[in-house]
């Protein structure tokens, strides 16, 4: 008998709960509402943590510093996804009515989260901010209205890592013969770079070999058996997570010289290198951001987030991840303001929002201001490009940091532009979207 | 008191052979049919359609298909979500390939695709038994998705491997609201369970269970092995790519096919572990446990902290979520070993006394 009890209880706090997850009164009326699809356990937690706590540290910096946009207070919740596909979408759809203006814009911080939400942004009307991720073609604004891959996207990555590498070598030119190996996550985030890689290859004449590496990556003693066979002259490491450490390390096991392994941004954070201790000396990285706290952002933050005690995690501060988390916050922040510019200092819709991204205008002038100069390099957005500039910067690792060894730089910027195009148009065909820009 | 038959004569073969013998059982399946079809679409939330329900729906039908092999025809197989895969790639190349392509006609080819993959694994299966058999069907797990990512044809040469479901439209009707997915995939799963129910009720599903009880006894008394196996490797594939399918066109929209990974597969047997091992209604049973729970303990957990003020990290939550989960589980399972569905039944055994038990 007591087991059934025990078994009706059971069954009476369900009930109890899921009654509960139906009335979620709306909260804070009256502020800008976040979103946020975080993820800060599993196997990409760490990478996640750092980046969502620059993100929330720099939403808490508008409240504290500056009262909010324009007066607007800003407010947030965060849903855990834990970087799994199906998880996303629940918080997704968990989120999106949260508050009359819903969750403002989504950052999905997972190619694989986006792709599932691409579809459900334009009947939602909640915009899509990928910065440095997602899919690459929704850079043309006509076919992908309400998907920003914004700063630069992979394709970026690839020909700006072709570039350094043809700089390296002494010109594109010298690339003729030489053996590149893309050691790739298998998921679609390590298969977006494989056209244009390959395009790469076939226009400068090197060969290219595509090594994947099955999630989450840390097991890799046959790939570097491969590649030992092989002998390339470079190899391009597109990692995430547990993988870009492990690849590092058993590069080191195996003799490859670590400074002649390229990683794209997602593979370039402290995380992965102190993971691999002094195997990771040398080893060079693309990236979005700079990392350090030498900005005067980030002092504010310490100032008047840290300061109060509002802050996420000290640690984390200055990080290339989470200063990429205040960085792709302040472009959230300066879309809604931008927005307010044009529809009036109160809350705004994810369609006003939209308005606000596409138009969105961070030039040097302004980063300065924010200083976020010298962090981030400017973005200015329009209909037909959602993307920016796509520019990188080369940083390696050395002494237990990461230091700038390039300046800003773009690869075949034509190319991607051109492959881009064919891409979305193709896409457009095939979930029979009239291309076009949207107005208001 | 309420759930009692007496009274309740049955007097031709076809009563005595009802789905629903019992009155009440009959009306309520009626209540429970009408408030899904009816009732959830009028007043169930977006999110509640969108976010638990129709996955739900495909998970249950997920489970379904491996309920009937591994449930039924005790084959153990690992290779459930290989098999949506296969259900989801074929549904999506059928509807892109072949203009003017019914919609549900390329969900019927999906399943039946996965069907043919199904009786090609299956056919280890005359030979290996047990675990071994579960470490053969293996190889269609990592197989598949592999080929898929491999072959560009496949994704209609996606640069991510990314497969774009196209939007669903039956006779000229386009199902894009979250109401007319969910009654399009409720009615699906709805139809496919009453097959489910009856198929194993009848000749065939008789066979599979003799197979399971004892293959050697079975065979004396002249049931053909292979066929059965290989019959109970088609049908429960087709099941899990209608799933497959309903997962990529119903719920998601764009999937990779690592989605379709060893873990799903596992989630999916754990689904009918905890449902009930060779119980239909196991299946939903099991689906709504795994799919629901994690969702409701989340947002219990996320209410509880902030009413109580406690300012939890947003990672913790999700920890002590993955903790209760993981304990519940244990506990159903020493509770019942045999399942939800087996609990459920000792309840209407009980419930036939209530409440005088003797």
């Amino acid at each position: 008998m007591s087991t059934w009890k025990k078994m009706a209880i059971a069954l009476f706090a369900l009930a109890g709960g899921l009654a509960m997850v139906v009335p979620v009164a709306a909260q804070q009326a009256g502020t800008q509402f976040m979103g946020i699809l975080g993820y800060r356990v599993g196997p990409y937690g760490a990478n996640g943590a750092a980046f969502f706590t620059g993100f929330l540290d720099y939403l808490a910096l508008v409240n504290e510093r500056d009262s909010g946009i324009n007066g607007v207070k800003l407010s947030w919740e965060e849903c855990e996804t834990e970087y799994n596909n199906a998880k996303g979408i629940e918080c997704y759809e968990r989120l999106k009515t949260r508050n009359e203006t819903g969750p403002t814009a989504i950052h999905p911080m997972s190619t694989g989260i986006t792709y599932g939400l691409i579809d459900k942004a334009p009947v939602d009307k909640i915009p899509l901010i990928t910065l440095g991720y997602g899919r690459t073609d929704a850079t043309d604004g006509r076919v992908f209205p309400w998907v920003f891959p914004i700063l630069s996207n992979y394709w970026d990555a690839a020909t700006g890592i072709v570039k350094f590498i043809g700089d390296k070598e002494g010109g594109s030119g010298k690339l003729k013969g030489k053996k590149i190996v893309l050691l790739y996550h298998d998921s679609a985030y390590g298969k977006e770079p494989h056209p244009v890689l390959e395009a790469e290859a076939a226009k400068l004449g090197f060969e290219l070999k595509l090594i994947p590496v099955p999630h989450p990556g840390n097991e890799q003693q046959s790939q570097w058996l491969q590649i030992r066979q092989y002998k390339p002259d470079w190899v391009i490491l597109w990692g995430w997570g547990v993988m870009t450490a492990t690849a590092l390390s058993t590069a080191q096991k195996v003799g490859f010289p670590r400074d002649k392994m390229i990683g794209n941004w997602w593979a370039g954070s402290e995380i992965d290198t102190e993971a691999a201790g002094p195997a990771s000396e040398g080893y060079y990285a693309a990236s979005l951001n700079l990392a350090g706290k030498n900005f005067s952002v980030v002092k504010d933050v310490e100032k008047f987030v840290y300061g109060k005690g509002k802050g996420g995690d000290p640690k984390l501060v200055g990080t290339v991840l989470w200063n990429r988390g205040l960085a792709a916050a302040m472009y959230t922040v300066e879309a809604v303001r931008t927005a307010q510019g044009k529809y009036g200092k109160k809350p705004m819709t994810g369609e006003q929002t939209r308005w606000g991204i596409e138009n969105l205008n961070v030039d040097q002038k302004r980063l300065d201001q924010l200083g976020f100069g010298g962090m981030v390099p400017p973005l200015r957005l329009s209909c037909s490009d959602h993307g920016g500039s796509g520019l990188v910067r080369f940083q390696q690792w050395e002494g237990g940091k990461w230091n700038p060894v390039s300046e800003w730089m773009s690869g075949d910027k034509a190319m991607v532009r051109k492959m881009v195009e064919e891409s979305a148009a193709k896409y457009a065909i095939e979930k029979g979207i009239t291309a076009g820009c949207m107005k208001g | 008191m309420f759930y009692r038959e007496a009274g309740q004569f049955k007097t031709t073969y076809a009563a005595d052979q009802a789905l629903f013998p019992i009155h009440q059982d009959r009306y309520a399946m009626m209540v429970i049919l009408a408030i899904a079809f009816i009732g959830v679409p009028l007043f169930a939330s977006d999110y509640w359609l969108t976010a638990l329900l129709i996955p739900f729906l495909v998970f249950s039908l997920a489970a379904l298909g491996l309920n009937i092999l591994t449930g039924y025809a005790g084959q153990l197989s690992l290779g459930t979500a290989a098999f949506m895969a296969v259900g989801a790639v074929a549904a999506y190349n059928f509807q892109l390939r072949i203009p003017g392509m019914p919609i549900l006609l390329s969900f019927l080819l999906g399943g039946a695709t996965a069907a043919l993959v199904g009786i090609l694994f299956g056919l280890p299966s005359l030979r290996i038994k047990g675990f071994y058999l579960a470490v053969a069907t293996l190889a269609a797990q990592f197989f598949i998705p592999w080929l898929v990512t491999k072959v560009g044809w496949f994704s209609n040469y996606s640069a991510s491997g990314v497969i774009s479901a196209q939007p669903i439209e039956i006779l000229g009707k386009a199902f894009d609201s979250p109401q007319e997915k969910y009654l399009l995939v409720l009615a699906i799963v709805a139809l496919l369970a009453l097959l489910a129910k009856n198929l194993v009720r009848s000749r065939i599903g008789r066979a599979w269970m003799a197979v399971r009880d004892m293959d050697v006894a079975a065979e004396v008394i002249g049931i053909r092995i292979l066929r059965t196996k290989l019959i109970a490797f088609a049908v429960s594939s087709f099941y899990c790519g209608v799933a497959g399918a309903l997962y990529a066109f119903a719920y998601l929209g764009n999937v990779e096919p690592d989605g379709f990974n060893l873990d799903l597969s596992f989630r999916i047997l754990f689904m009918v572990i905890i449902g009930g091992v060779g119980s239909i209604l196991g299946s939903f049973l099991g689906a709504a446990f795994i799919t629901l729970m994690p969702i409701l303990l989340d947002v219990l957990l996320t209410h509880g902290s902030r009413a109580f003020n406690l300012n939890l990290e947003p990672g913790v939550t999700s920890m002590v979520q993955l903790l209760v989960f993981g304990a519940l589980i244990i506990f159903f399972l020493i509770v019942e070993p045999h399942g939800l569905a087996r609990l459920w039944q000792i309840t209407k055994e009980k419930l036939r006394l209530w409440p005088f038990p003797y």
